[in-house]
């Protein structure tokens, strides 16, 4: 009974994936591609085994969690969050503080570091996710700088000199070579969770609020989305993730600094690489990740671009911004009906 | 009594929105709240459902006071409107629109029982062929459709309809009166806010009128039609209105 | 009498710090676009200075002028370029687009000019005022930046093009449809807050020296000044500048001064949250 997406397409409508309860969620073509995609670049420096390849690889998975975390809060709730970074560099400085002044294990500082960066949301959430729009972004640029600022004059942070690793720890974990593969293996696996947090939200009753949250808020409220509660619970999860992450990169670089930690650039970096490959949507932040990476590679290492690649990803996002708002993935959505099933 | 509204007040600055309104509403009754442009009626909705609170009075749903509480609250409480200018969720589709209203409504349904729901009044108000259409795609009539498909999904007890019949052609007004009788015989009762007079006289049980926010007439339809203050209301002075008729 | 010196050097400072500001919240009171590219302009307006003073050897608060006109034309080009296509767009379409001609600019200026600090020499002595000494280009950035605020009141409030900015400001709307050529508008008033920011940078220039990347720090003083004084309102920008400047000048004097930005940011997010138009009332 229920009419088939080619059938709509016939009728002239435009169509959006129906409801996700139509399919089990979880034998969604869409999703296991996407996942297929992340394995798929993950495990390339695995088997070239090719250290070079592992440290670009590295960051663009770093990216790929970042950027699918943000999604949550600025594709699906439509909170532009330009301070993201915050969360990242929170967590990371409170892991690698109990790994240098307490000697932790890695494991428990990543756990910590998720737990500091959901708490920082989860308190921020209740103070700033009431201002809208431009209000809010502007809100969490001061909060970034508030908190670098803050660190830096932090004394069991290490203030300005920030945090650094005794090189010995590295031989609890079979010494740097194999500490540096081990920390490969977990981002891949953070990678890989990002991603199906993304999908569990977009396809869970929770998104669904959000998303109507999204589109009109008072609308949503009207129909019952107790909006506070959902956007601070999106906030919290687009803030665990960040933080477990920068606990496993400031571990990898043996320190952190203030100013590395929260980089405000980082941030807007985030924003760019959702809105390339499609905001609101799973796969789109893993291309905007991968295809940012890249392009920035490329315009470093290449002669002709190397000092202006700045200007180059600018005069990019602006074409993006002005021509294909929707992204890569949204683009394709949009255009090809056929394709929702598999560009979740 | 479904609905008490107790001498509620609201000002907005220096303007008086709503002076003193008081009236009590039996379930399953259509009650129909006409009055000239700006007169309050939107504001009092704002005010049933939880946008506004009020400087002066109380709002009694089901027994229990909720003068000033959440929106949200009111929605789960089994309290639905909808929107003189409608509010689509633009870029989801039609289907996901209304699954919103049945989620979050008065039950508190998973997706699965959702979708049913949806599938289900949107073959009810008609737009069961869309459903998987954007809702930013629709016109004008069909998204009105998607605003009352929303409010019913929520299974409310009341539901308050805001200028529902606006911008439709005399077969859709036709149409669209036989679905708020036959929404009010599934038990739902229904507060209507409507301009097209004759429309809203023939399918409301009980009417009130208001003007510059003060209730000046409640009663039947037929009451309210010939009463001399409701008619001044919207045409101003009723003589003078007969004797300008008489001379041309 | 330290206290007062540095009280009295943060209020010169904070003029121009109001100047900045203003250009920030002035295009927001006007479009309700928040201009992230206002710091490398204000870069590019301390260059101005900089590279006109040095090769062709004009008198430094004469470049201004050039400058003030390079910063109008160069707002109303990117407002044409990048803004106006998605200035009915969410908020998120201009932040973002401001930040990609921040990024260009920045991109741009960092090969043009490399990050070596660069330095206007150029000094006006200093004055005596009792028991403190005030320095010459201080009280002449003061004054200019006194002046260029009244000249902007008078454009707005006494010349038809100004009542035109103030009604696309109010209404876009309703002005479009008393026929005003709101397009041509917006991007007058976009080419006017960079205007301001160019101004502000080539002062800036007098007093320390710079890089293509130092407009950032006095972006972000813009954005709290902004929100202090009231976003919309160029005369609560001019004094949320003053009131910064002095809260820089006498901070350090409690506490060390790397605690100042930590206050500074703490004091925006605060106001954002509880008075959100601002201490002297703005736009919402």
């Amino acid at each position: 009974m229920s009419t088939t997406d080619v059938e709509l397409v016939e009728q002239g409508g435009k169509v959006q994936d129906a409801a996700p309860a139509v399919v089990s969620r979880w034998r969604n073509p869409g999703l296991w591609l996407t996942i297929l995609g992340v394995l798929a670049i993950g495990l390339w420096p695995i088997i070239t085994q090719n250290a070079a390849t592992r440290e670009v690889f590295l960051f663009i998975l770093l990216n790929v969690v970042l950027a699918s975390s943000l999604n949550i809060i600025l594709g699906y709730t439509g909170y532009v969050s330009f301070g993201h970074v915050v969360f990242y560099g929170l967590g990371g400085y409170v892991g690698l503080y109990l790994m240098s002044r307490h000697g932790a294990p890695l494991w428990l500082a990543m756990i910590a570091g998720g737990l500091a960066a959901a708490v920082l949301a989860f308190l921020l959430g209740k103070a700033i996710l009431r201002l809208r729009g431009a209000y809010f972004a502007l809100a969490t640029i001061g909060v970034n700088e508030a908190m670098r600022a803050f660190v830096n004059n932090f004394e069991p942070f290490g203030s300005a000199t920030g945090l650094s690793l005794n090189f010995q720890v590295y031989n609890n974990y079979g010494g740097a070579l194999q500490a540096l593969w081990m920390t490969y293996y977990i981002l891949l696996a953070l990678a890989l969770l990002a991603v199906m947090l993304s999908y569990v939200v977009k396809t869970s009753k929770f998104g669904l609020g959000l998303m109507a949250i999204r589109e009109d808020e008072d609308a949503a409220e009207v129909m019952g989305v107790v909006t506070p509660g959902a956007k601070t619970w999106a906030y919290v999860l687009s803030a665990i993730l960040p933080g477990i992450v920068g606990v496993l990169i400031f571990f990898k670089n043996g320190k952190v600094l203030p100013h590395e930690a929260f980089r405000l650039h980082f941030s807007i970096e985030f924003i760019v690489m959702v809105m390339l490959g499609g905001q609101g949507t799973v796969l789109g932040p893993v291309l905007g990740a991968l295809g940012y990476q890249r392009l920035r590679g490329y315009l470093l290492t290449s002669d002709l671009f190397k000092n202006i690649h700045l200007s180059v990803a600018g005069a990019l996002l602006l074409i993006i911004i002005l021509f294909i708002p929707a992204g890569f993935v949204g683009w394709l959505r949009h255009r090809f009906a056929i394709l929702r099933r598999f560009l979740p | 009594m479904i609905l008490q509204v107790e001498g509620v007040s609201k000002r907005f600055g220096g303007l008086q929105a709503l002076s003193d309104v008081t009236f009590d509403l039996p379930e399953r009754q259509i009650l129909g709240l006409i009055g000239p442009n700006g007169a309050g009626k939107t504001t009092l909705f704002n005010v049933i459902n939880g946008v506004y609170k009020p400087e002066e009075g109380r709002v009694l749903f089901r027994g229990e006071d909720v003068t000033g509480r959440r929106t949200y609250d009111l929605a789960h409480m089994g309290l639905a409107r909808t929107h003189q200018i409608v509010r689509p969720l633009n870029e989801l589709s039609v289907r996901e629109n209304v699954m919103v209203g049945a989620c979050f409504g008065r039950e508190d349904h998973g997706l699965k029982t959702a979708g049913e729901i949806a599938d289900e009044v949107l073959r009810f108000v008609g737009l069961g062929s869309r459903a998987g259409q954007l809702a930013g795609s629709l016109n004008v009539g069909q998204k009105k459709r998607l605003e009352l498909a929303r409010a019913l999904a929520a299974q409310p007890f009341l539901l308050l309809l805001d200028e529902v019949l606006a911008g439709l052609n005399p077969s859709e007004i036709a149409q669209m009166v036989e679905t708020v009788r036959a929404i009010r015989d599934q038990g739902v009762t229904i507060i209507m806010i409507e301009h097209v007079m004759h429309a809203v006289m023939n399918v409301s049980d009980r009417m009130i009128v208001l003007d510059y926010g003060k209730q000046i007439a409640e009663g039947t339809p037929e009451e309210i039609a010939n009463n001399p203050r409701v008619i001044e209301a919207y045409l101003g002075d009723p003589h003078l209105a007969e004797r300008l008729m008489e001379e041309t | 009498m330290d206290i007062l010196r540095f009280l009295v050097d943060g209020l010169l400072i904070g003029f121009v710090y109001g100047i900045a500001a203003m250009g920030l919240t002035l295009i927001w009171g006007v479009m309700n676009v928040i201009n992230l590219a206002h710091g490398p302009i204000i870069a590019l307006g301390m260059f101005g200075v900089y590279l006109l003073f040095t090769n062709l050897g004009m008198h430094p608060y004469l470049t201004l002028i050039v400058v003030a006109v390079i910063g109008l034309l160069l707002g109303m080009v990117i407002y044409v370029i990048a803004i106006h296509r998605v200035i009915n767009a969410p908020h998120l379409s201009t932040l973002l687009a401001t930040f990609a001609v921040n990024m260009i600019i920045i991109g741009l200026g960092t090969a043009a000019f490399s990050t070596t600090p660069r330095n206007v020499d150029f000094s006006l002595g200093s004055i005596q005022l009792g028991p403190i000494t005030i320095l010459g280009t201080r009280v002449v950035a003061a004054l200019v930046a006194v002046l260029v605020t009244g000249g902007l009141y008078l454009f707005l409030y006494r010349t038809r093009t100004g009542k035109y900015i103030r009604a696309v400001a109010n209404n876009r709307t309703a002005a479009e449809l008393m026929g005003i050529p709101s397009a041509r508008v917006l991007a007058l008033s976009f080419g006017i807050g960079t205007m301001l920011a160019a101004i502000a940078g080539g002062l800036v220039a007098t007093f320390f020296p710079f890089t293509i990347l130092a407009g950032g720090t006095y972006e972000l003083k813009s954005f709290v000044i902004g929100v202090l004084g009231g976003l919309g309102n160029p005369l609560g920008a001019l004094i949320g500048g003053l009131v910064l400047g002095m809260l820089e000048g006498i901070v350090p004097y409690f506490m060390q001064t790397t605690w100042v930005p930590v206050i500074e940011f703490v004091l925006f997010v605060v106001i954002l949250l509880v008075r959100p138009s601002g201490l002297l009332g703005g736009k919402t």
